[in-house]
């Protein structure tokens, strides 16, 4: 514990390193019992049930102990299901809505707390703070926020002299864009964040050129800051609609507030998936359910790491 | 905060109006961060009212509680075993955090430092799970712990999510811009590799340990699916599982609904308070290295 920062005078100055076969049998040992724990834990509790959603879903697993293997069948259930095609409905309706209102949000924020605005500090976290507590109590504090006739959103709504205010979590043509505004509103603070990294790596002088030329602001942030924020966007978006698509933060709150009501219209995939698996105890059913989710993630990831070169989301213009 | 804008001489007029400009955009953005100030923080402040509201007021829409009470508090103690459910949130947090920080700085640190033959192929198992969310994984993950004998226990509610992919990554990053020279004086010692580690290396990356202890127990305290799918004994209940089954249970009662989700949410909230620029640093570090 007593080595601090006593570096070296000169860089030149270490030591040459003979590579001796025993140094390297002892380096290549530890670095095998260095990942050994996270990779084997990994391995059975991540990439085991990966691999083996694919097993389970030609069976007719059903959470009781018996395994019968019914080839294709539940494949063939999944598409005559309405309530599947419905689910998967819902998420892309979720995804469109989320995506693009958080980017949007998130990018006006960090605007706003980027420039020199008196008091961004505590604007800052204001925006940040929803996204400390959890989705349980989230969920909690909005049923009671929009109960119909209790909460406050339908007091104010009557007061200002709205005679039938909508039930925001009680019809089915409004709930998905609750549910949809209320995640946006969790999470926006933590995209804010991480726009403002990216807009902090900017360097100032171009704002300055762009000032001198005489931009406005707007027209500044469409020519000089998009383009230049251009990765971080792109990480940001690809993370938000991984997010959106596994039901990361809309799983919980449709726990708490819909139970993917009013008629399945808050029904997402991962909510139905987790209905038929816990409640339907249907596990071969829910498996090939998560298999369709799971392609599809596994392509995006792939497709962003190509695009990526390997999870350098900032490299490709520096 | 603004750099030192090198202006061009210009004449009076022009700069008075610049500056006339500048400050109408100033209240204009003034205004913009407070309205949406007020939204993100409304709810907040809406659930600490209800909280402290007698069970005859929580209807409408006063902000100040005209008899504040603690009762309501005290109340969810008495209606449910909250006690133990803090309890289990204490123990799950910790124990995840210290596994999956512990580890994952472990093996960020032998990937980006040593070399061992199939290193590429072990970072690129963990990249392929990088992304892979629970909620995809949930049913066979429920499956294989319950074949393991694990479900209704702590084990169960600890291990299957204390290794994932991403504090390996981060921590790779890391490592791989740390200065190599201690190290090197390190080996001259003849300190075997476990030992330059955790004498040497853990030392120097503890701010950034710190952050990602915060950031990983917050998210453990926070999350619900998995202690709610893995845990069906309420003896392991934890807090965020406990709140939801007590709003089922109380739905009507919203200031008891409130008093418990601020049970829940004061010590993720006080954490904020405390280390609010850390975990806002580390949430960008996450974001931008990653």
């Amino acid at each position: 514990m007593a080595t601090t920062l006593q570096r070296p005078p000169t860089a030149g100055a270490s030591p040459p390193v003979t590579l001796r076969r025993p140094r390297r049998r002892r380096e290549a040992l530890a670095g095998y019992a260095f990942v050994a724990p996270s990779a084997i834990g990994v391995g059975v509790f991540v990439l085991v049930p990966m691999l083996l959603a694919f097993g389970l879903s030609f069976t007719s697993a059903d959470g009781f102990g018996r395994t019968e293997f019914v080839g294709l069948e539940n494949y063939r259930r999944m598409f005559a299901d309405p309530l599947f095609t419905n689910s998967l409905k819902v998420t892309l309706l979720y995804v469109g809505a989320f995506v693009p209102g958080l980017y949007v949000l998130a990018l006006i924020m960090a605007l706003l707390v980027h420039g020199d605005l008196p008091g961004r500090a505590f604007f800052r976290a204001a925006f940040f703070a929803p996204y400390t507590v959890s989705l349980v109590v989230v969920g909690l504090i909005w049923r009671y926020m929009l109960a119909d006739r209790v909460g406050v959103v339908d007091t104010v709504l009557r007061r200002l002299g709205v005679e039938q205010p909508p039930s925001f979590l009680g019809d089915p043509d409004l709930a998905l864009w609750t549910v949809v505004f209320i995640s946006i509103w969790f999470f926006v603070g933590f995209y804010m964040i991480i726009l403002l990294g990216g807009l902090q790596d900017i360097p100032s002088e171009l704002f300055e050129a762009a000032k001198l030329d005489g931009a406005g602001y707007v027209r500044t942030v469409f020519s000089v800051v998009l383009p230049l924020l251009r990765p971080t966007t792109f990480f940001a978006l690809v993370l938000a609609t991984i997010a959106g698509l596994a039901g990361l933060q809309a799983f919980d709150l449709i726990f708490v507030m819909t139970e993917g009501g009013p008629a399945n219209s808050t029904s997402l995939g991962i909510y139905y998936i987790y209905q038929q698996a816990f409640r339907g105890n249907q596990f071969g059913y829910a498996s090939a359910m998560a298999v369709w989710y799971a392609l599809a993630l596994i392509a995006l990831t792939g497709i962003a790491f190509w695009l990526t070169k390997g999870g350098r989301f900032d490299s490709a213009d520096r | 905060m603004t750099p030192l804008i090198v202006e061009p001489a210009l004449n009076s007029r022009d700069r008075s109006r610049r500056r006339r400009g500048l400050r109408i955009s100033t209240a204009l953005a003034v205004v913009l961060a407070s309205v949406l100030a007020f939204v993100q923080l409304f709810p907040l402040i809406w659930m600490v009212s209800g909280a402290l509201k007698p069970s005859g007021e929580t209807a409408g829409a006063s902000l100040v509680p005209s008899n504040p009470t603690l009762d309501n508090l005290v109340t969810v103690f008495t209606r449910i075993p909250f006690a133990r459910y803090l309890l289990n949130s204490v123990l799950t947090s910790v124990a995840v955090t210290v596994l999956l920080v512990g580890f994952g700085a472990l093996a960020g640190y032998a990937l980006a430092r040593l070399r061992f033959p199939g290193r590429g192929l072990v970072f690129g198992m963990f990249f392929a799970t990088l992304l892979v969310a629970l909620p995809v994984i949930l049913v066979p993950l429920f499956y294989v712990v319950s074949r393991m004998g694990l479900t209704n226990s702590y084990a169960g509610l600890i291990l299957p999510v204390a290794f994932t992919a991403f504090p390996v990554f981060l921590m790779r990053q890391f490592y791989l811009s740390f200065p190599t020279e201690l190290e090197e004086a390190a080996d001259l010692d003849g300190a075997g590799y476990l030992r330059r580690f955790a004498q040497v290396v853990l030392p120097l990356s503890a701010p950034m340990l710190a952050s990602l202890s915060v950031i990983t127990f917050l998210a453990t305290w926070n999350s619900f699916l998995w202690p709610l799918t893995v845990a069906r004994d309420s003896d392991l209940w934890v807090v965020q599982v406990g709140i939801a089954s007590f709003q089922s249970q109380y739905g009507g009662e919203w200031n008891l609904v409130m008093a418990a989700s601020l049970l829940a949410a004061v010590p993720t909230l006080l954490v904020f308070l405390v280390l609010q620029r850390q975990i806002i640093e580390s949430v960008k570090a996450s974001g931008l290295k990653g």
